[in-house]
């Protein structure tokens, strides 16, 4: 009844091809902006902040960054956790080296280090492909969590062998660190999950990402085309790598407040990541929203949500039955919508378009 | 002679035998260059390269007691990996799918068979020893059985022809699910694989050797003897039975196999029990070795790399691909793991499945790629 798109022109190529083609998607973003950055902060409670919505902020940067390489351009990886743990080590190293510069800056250049790293273990892709492409970046998840309790410097040689956030402030306000406010984190995560993901959604709907799509249909295809492999792969894995690196920063500086060596940054965690993926959806940015919150969200509603509707499980079963819920439940998603949570959205919205008069 | 015969003659050497031709010639310049900068002192002792490119080959042949222990580790754990991936092979070829809860299988199927013990002994009461062993092998067996039918109901027959990384999804999913179910019913705690109960010969024989000695475990001895008993039990159920010709159809192509009337969803449960059953033999195996705990689903991923070398689709190729990495990972380990501080094996076997494949796309035994538009 609201929701229509009738009387909206689209006079220019411009229009056209907008993310958002109809007026009332763009007053929807804005609404969804408005209320992340003004009504959560004050309204929902620290817990709500601390358990859902920091590991979500954080996480969805990595599911984005993982949606660009295996969404997008086609090529699976597992090592998804490593190059998070590379932007986490690399923005902890800068910050106790230099602590005087900006502590967000650091955040977002770890994410560049993580990108050289994603280069290097993206090479292998140029010759191998699919199920084959994904083992061998199992090699840079064990590598990597390897290297980060191995290599004392990383954590500069402390004794636990954790890596702890320092205090540091912008503009006198404290950001990380034990003493930092929960809702400045909540905003800075935010700020930093919303830049970056309009500057994805602008790559993938732009030359590059076209040139992505084109590889994962068919990569000879894309080369006949004039598309160069080498160079359009390894971007994918450089721009997928930085996002995941930002995501890892987020995860250690914002969320967790420190982490032990190699134990935050498992394989656990490269699945989970993937499972968000193909839960919201191959090759969507909403999806990789879904999928985030999705994971996120499940644990947190199992664990309190069901002794709150009479099912009483106590602590150690409880796990034991997260577990087994979280696998089940997707099966069940695979099979009920194997294109993922962002694809039931489309539906929905299109069944919105014509409701409440379907014919 | 028209341009077409000479186009068509044949080179003296293809392109791989030149290609290794000229890696050969590269190592052994390489090699020649080391012994004469040895011997000239230009590299000492202290220098990297000598760490890495002498040391380890000369303390080999000065202490071959040494390595051919390394060697039979290396050994012992490769045929355990062979058999996690024969596992999957067996999934692969049949249904397409990579089975990622393989690993998990093993874990299920040797808890099912302590866990039947357990109740047998404890709660029928049975009394302790080989028969009630049997018995619990048996109702391990008709676990793994219930999990094949189950598998292929719930999650393979309303995915079929899916991409392939929804069904590697579905995979990690059942792996969840059954590591929740697993806890749920077992609990968490590691527990003892009734080893000397089925009759498995435990205890150690010291073998003199080259002026040292060897230590061979009576039980990797036993392992490797089940593990190619039932290699070539497989390998003539494959050959000479009518699944097994049924199984090889499927394998080669499901659009076929179905025209002459195989039924995909029989051959999937038959499969699935078939990777259950090498399921449980490893589970037995490696139980014995160490305990029975859920910590084992990071070594089954160590079959990862195996398939890699070995190819997907290629039961030898799971074989040897497991003694490469096996093998290849303890001498690793144990000569050069020091000069990085150790610990190195928990990658070392991913790096030698990269370097195969930079030579061989699909593995040492895999089906040539064949690239179409």
């Amino acid at each position: 009844m609201f929701y229509r798109d009738a009387g909206q022109y689209k006079t220019t190529y411009q229009s056209d091809m907008a993310i958002f083609p109809l007026r009332q998607d763009r007053i929807g973003i804005l609404v969804i902006l408005a209320l992340a950055y003004v009504a959560v902060p004050l309204m929902a409670s620290d817990f709500i902040l601390k358990t859902i919505m920091l590991p979500f902020l954080a996480l969805v940067l990595a599911v984005v960054g993982l949606n660009i390489l295996t969404g997008y351009t086609g090529l699976i990886s597992l090592g998804t956790a490593g190059f998070m743990g590379v932007g986490a080590y690399a923005c902890y190293k800068l910050t106790t080296l230099f602590p005087e510069v900006n502590i967000l800056v650091w955040i977002l250049v770890s994410g560049f280090f993580s990108a050289a790293i994603g280069v290097v273990f993206g090479l292998p892709s140029l010759r191998i492909k699919g199920l084959y492409l994904a083992v061998a970046t199992l090699a840079a998840q064990f590598f990597l969590q390897w290297a980060f309790v191995r290599i004392p410097w990383l954590y500069n040689y402390n004794p636990s062998g954790a890596i702890e956030v320092p205090l540091r402030t912008v503009f006198g306000v404290p950001v990380t660190g034990p003493t930092a406010a929960i809702e400045v984190k909540y905003l800075i995560a935010l700020t930093f999950v919303v830049v970056l993901t309009w500057v994805a959604s602008n790559i993938v709907h732009g030359r590059i990402g076209r040139s992505w799509m084109a590889v994962r249909d068919m990569d000879i295809a894309a080369q006949l085309m004039g598309i160069k492999l080498l160079e359009t792969k390894l971007l994918a894995f450089a721009v997928s790598s930085f996002y995941c690196g930002v995501s890892g920063a987020l995860f250690v500086f914002i969320y967790l407040g420190g982490a032990e060596a190699g134990t935050e940054f498992g394989i656990r965690l490269s699945f989970i990541i993937l499972f968000a993926v193909i839960i919201g959806g191959l090759g969507s940015m909403i999806g990789s929203f879904f999928g985030a919150g999705f994971i996120v969200a499940l644990p947190t509603i199992l664990k309190f949500g069901l002794p709150a509707i009479g099912i009483a499980i106590t602590g150690a079963i409880a796990e034991k039955i997260v577990v087994m819920v979280i696998g089940a439940l997707t099966i069940f998603l695979l099979i009920v919508e194997p294109h993922g949570l962002a694809r039931l959205w489309q539906i929905a919205k299109q069944k919105l378009r014509v409701w409440p008069f379907p014919y | 002679m028209t341009d077409a015969t000479l186009a068509t003659r044949k080179p003296f050497l293809s392109e791989g035998q030149r290609n290794g031709l000229i890696a050969g010639g590269v190592l052994a310049l390489f090699i020649a260059a080391l012994v004469v900068a040895t011997q000239t002192g230009t590299i000492t002792r202290n220098d990297w390269i000598y760490k890495i490119f002498v040391d380890p080959f000369v303390s080999m042949v000065d202490m071959p007691d040494l390595l051919v222990q390394t060697v039979w580790e290396g050994f012992v754990a490769g045929v355990l990996y062979s058999l996690i991936a024969l596992g999957f092979v067996l999934i692969f070829k049949a249904s397409g799918v990579f089975n990622f809860a393989q690993g998990i299988m093993v874990v299920f199927a040797a808890l099912s068979l302590v866990g039947f013990y357990e109740f047998l002994t404890l709660t029928m009461g049975l009394p302790p020893g080989f028969v009630a062993a049997i018995v619990a092998m048996a109702g391990a067996l008709g676990i793994m059985f219930v999990l094949a039918v189950a598998v292929e109901r719930i999650v393979l027959r309303p995915l079929v022809n899916q991409p392939d990384i929804i069904m590697l999804m579905a995979t990690v999913g059942l792996t969840y699910f059954l590591i929740g179910f697993g806890e749920y019913i077992f609990g968490g705690s590691p527990k003892v694989m009734i080893t000397s109960q089925l009759g498995l010969p435990t205890g150690s024989t010291m073998l003199d050797f080259a002026g040292g000695r060897i230590n061979i475990q009576h039980l990797d001895v036993a392992a490797a003897v089940i593990a190619a008993v039932m290699i070539g039990v497989l390998g003539f159920f494959f050959q000479y039975t009518r699944i097994g010709r049924a199984l090889r159809a499927v394998a080669d192509s499901h659009k076929a196999a179905l025209s002459v009337g195989i039924s995909l969803n029989q051959i999937w449960v038959i499969v699935w029990f078939t990777a259950g059953i090498v399921a449980l033999l490893t589970g037995i195996m490696w139980g014995a070795r160490s305990d029975v705990s859920f910590a084992l689903e990071i070594i089954a991923l160590k079959a990862l790399p195996v398939l890699i070398v070995g190819g997907f689709t290629s039961i030898p190729g799971a074989i040897v691909g497991g003694l490469i990495i096996g093998v290849g990972e303890k001498l690793g380990e144990f000569y050069w793991g020091p000069l990085l501080g150790g610990g190195i094996e928990s990658w070392l076997a991913y790096i030698i499945a990269l370097m195969f494949l930079m030579f061989r796309p699909q593995g040492l035994f895999g089906e040539k790629i064949i690239e179409r538009i």
